[in-house]
């Protein structure tokens, strides 16, 4: 049998079903991995390998009874923007310093209630600002992917770098993660995972850090297609304490994965082609709409016009919204503070010390388009372009089941390349970021190796509510791309 | 639109934010051209769009307004950066 950290979640609960090995067992194993590889990938900021002993023991007692849960004894990583009770979560900011939160997010609490075990808190870009995972005040995480020939450390993407680094390297089974403008789907492309943006609403934003709060939405990230669909079963549902959880039920994610996609149609938004996309990814994208064809799906060509305009919508509703949810941090309640002689410079001291400066560049763009005089130039202005956004969807969703994309326009880069130019950064959530506008759910799951054999993401975008039919087709490309590769351990 | 570094620092100072004088200039040049950028926009026609607030149509629900939890002061204050007698301790306000 492979190492217990290298199955699939799925491989991994039936070996525990079956008493191959214990909760414990695997636990171990997990801890392991990371102590041996997190020096060298920075993927968890937090391990907690006591914890996670402790819950993994339970789990074996609970299954030992004949209780267990849909996740039974699964060993979990979580991204350090869900609170955890009695365990330090930061955000990756200064600003939070030694938080350990009194309460429990509710994505990890339903995680938990299934029988999950947490292995620790995962890095992120600082507030989930980010698409490289640079913004991070524990420093970048590398990915565990480097390009054919070459020791040059590359980015995960961002902000859910860890959570994909930590999946792709084995150091969990799967992750929690949070996509605000394409912080899943993403790093999942640039490490070869696979990603689940849910619908909004979709699961509960209590006890997750807010960034911008009408896009933000949690998520898996996974080793394959069904073990998204697992994770997300147990993540999502209705909670009362997030006024904007829908009221839904939660289907079996997992029962999607492996239906036929016999007369599902699947449109192509000729308005992704963007200028100076690289050969090759233009190219997985055909070769996506290929697979899909063979498996019996039609697929036709749609339009959304106003694609371009996304992700300048975007920088000024994410900011703005940022700008807002982080005035809490002012250092009187929890947190960093820094002294001052008026109340006033306690709170900019605080505030200048405790945030990264990407965190206060968005604060200052957010401040900015809602001071008086620039609410209606701006603000006003992006969420009607938001609106033309989501009716493009609307118009498109009349014709078709799903839409077919590229996740980013490159695969992963250099550490440090990037940094210097924010507008050149924001441009890896071209692909992304328009279903966050509109609340829609997004699946990244990856289909081929770019030239220097780095991985590369498809995108399937779907109706709102409708990751199932989502499931069904990324199961469908997951099966046809034979996607099995992993990065080559150097670390 | 550009914006300059008064612009910069009262915008700064709307957001709590310290930023020392030497940071105002490279602020404003790097906060113009992320404007510049955004500024694609006026070229959609928005005449007559009813502005997009939320991400799903949803009406916000209610519930009763009774007490549903509290009488944690020990766990509101455990990351206070000071507290004592079950209070914040905060810099004096006014003067």
């Amino acid at each position: 049998m492979a190492e217990l950290n290298a199955l699939t979640l799925k491989a991994a609960l039936d070996g525990l079903a079956a008493k191959d090995f214990s909760a414990e067992e695997l636990a171990r194993a997990q801890v392991e991995a990371i102590e041996a590889a997190n020096p060298a990938l920075n993927a968890y900021v937090l391990a907690t390998p006591e914890k996670a002993i402790e819950m993994a023991r339970a789990s074996d007692a609970r299954r030992a009874r004949g209780e267990a849960g849909r996740l039974e004894g699964a060993s979990i990583g979580v991204k350090d923007l869900f609170a955890t009770e009695g365990v330090r979560t930061t955000a990756a900011s200064k600003i939070l310093g030694d938080f350990v939160p009194p309460y429990e997010s509710t994505v990890t609490a339903n995680l938990w209630r299934d029988g999950a075990v947490m292995l620790g808190k995962l890095n992120l870009d600082e507030f989930a600002m980010g698409s490289s995972n640079e913004t991070s005040a524990f420093g970048p995480v590398v990915n565990p992917w480097r390009s054919r020939g070459s020791n040059k450390p590359l980015t995960p993407g961002g902000s859910s770098g860890g959570s994909a680094a930590a999946v792709a390297a084995d150091l969990c089974l799967a992750a929690t993660a949070t996509d605000t403008g394409g912080s899943i789907r993403q790093p999942a492309a640039f490490t070869g995972t696979v990603g689940v943006k849910p619908t909004y609403g979709r699961c509960s934003r209590w006890g997750v850090v807010a960034f911008a709060s009408s896009l933000d939405q949690a998520g898996p990230i996974a080793k394959t297609v069904e073990d998204a669909a697992i994770v997300l079963t147990s993540m999502a549902g209705h909670d009362p304490k997030d006024s904007t959880s829908l009221p839904v039920e939660t289907p079996d994610f997992a029962s999607f994965v492996g239906k036929s996609v016999k007369g599902l149609r699947v449109g192509v938004p000729e308005d992704y082609r963007i200028d100076g996309m690289p050969e090759e990814i233009a190219r997985l994208w055909d070769q996506g709409v290929e697979w899909l064809k063979a498996a019996g799906a039609e697929v036709k060509s749609v339009r959304l016009p106003h694609t371009k305009y996304a992700l300048p919508a975007y920088y000024i509703i994410a900011p703005a919204e940022a700008s807002s949810n982080l005035a809490r941090y002012d250092g009187m309640r929890f947190g960093l503070r820094e002294p001052g002689d008026t109340l006033s410079e306690v709170y900019e001291n605080t505030r200048a010390a405790g945030f990264g400066d990407e965190v206060k560049r968005r604060i200052l763009i957010g401040a900015y388009v809602l001071s008086a005089g620039y609410y209606d130039a701006y603000y006003l202005r992006a969420q009607k372009v938001r609106r033309r956004i989501a009716d493009d969807f609307d118009a498109a969703f009349r014709e078709v089941d799903a839409l077919l994309t590229p996740t980013a326009p490159s695969a992963a880069f250099g550490i440090g390349e990037r940094t210097d130019d924010p507008v050149a950064m924001y441009l890896n959530d071209v692909f992304t970021v328009t279903t966050n506008l509109a609340g829609l759910p997004g699946v990244s799951l990856p289909a081929g190796l770019s030239s220097d054999g780095l991985p590369l993401g498809l995108q399937l975008i779907g109706r709102a509510l409708d990751e199932g039919t989502l499931f069904t087709l990324a199961s469908a490309l997951e099966d046809a791309a034979g996607f099995r590769t992993k990065p080559g351990r150097w670390w | 639109m550009s914006i300059d570094a008064a612009t910069v620092r009262r915008v700064a100072k709307l957001a709590r934010l310290a930023e020392p004088e030497g940071r105002l200039e490279p602020l404003a040049r790097e906060l113009s051209s992320i404007l510049h950028w955004i500024e694609q926009l006026n070229e959609v026609d928005v005449e007559g769009v009813e502005p997009m607030t939320s991400a799903v149509a949803a009406t916000l629900p209610l519930r009763e307004d009774v007490v549903a939890d509290g009488g944690d002061a020990a766990k509101v204050l455990s990351n206070a950066p000071k507290s004592a007698d079950g209070f914040f301790i905060v810099p004096k306000v006014v003067e």
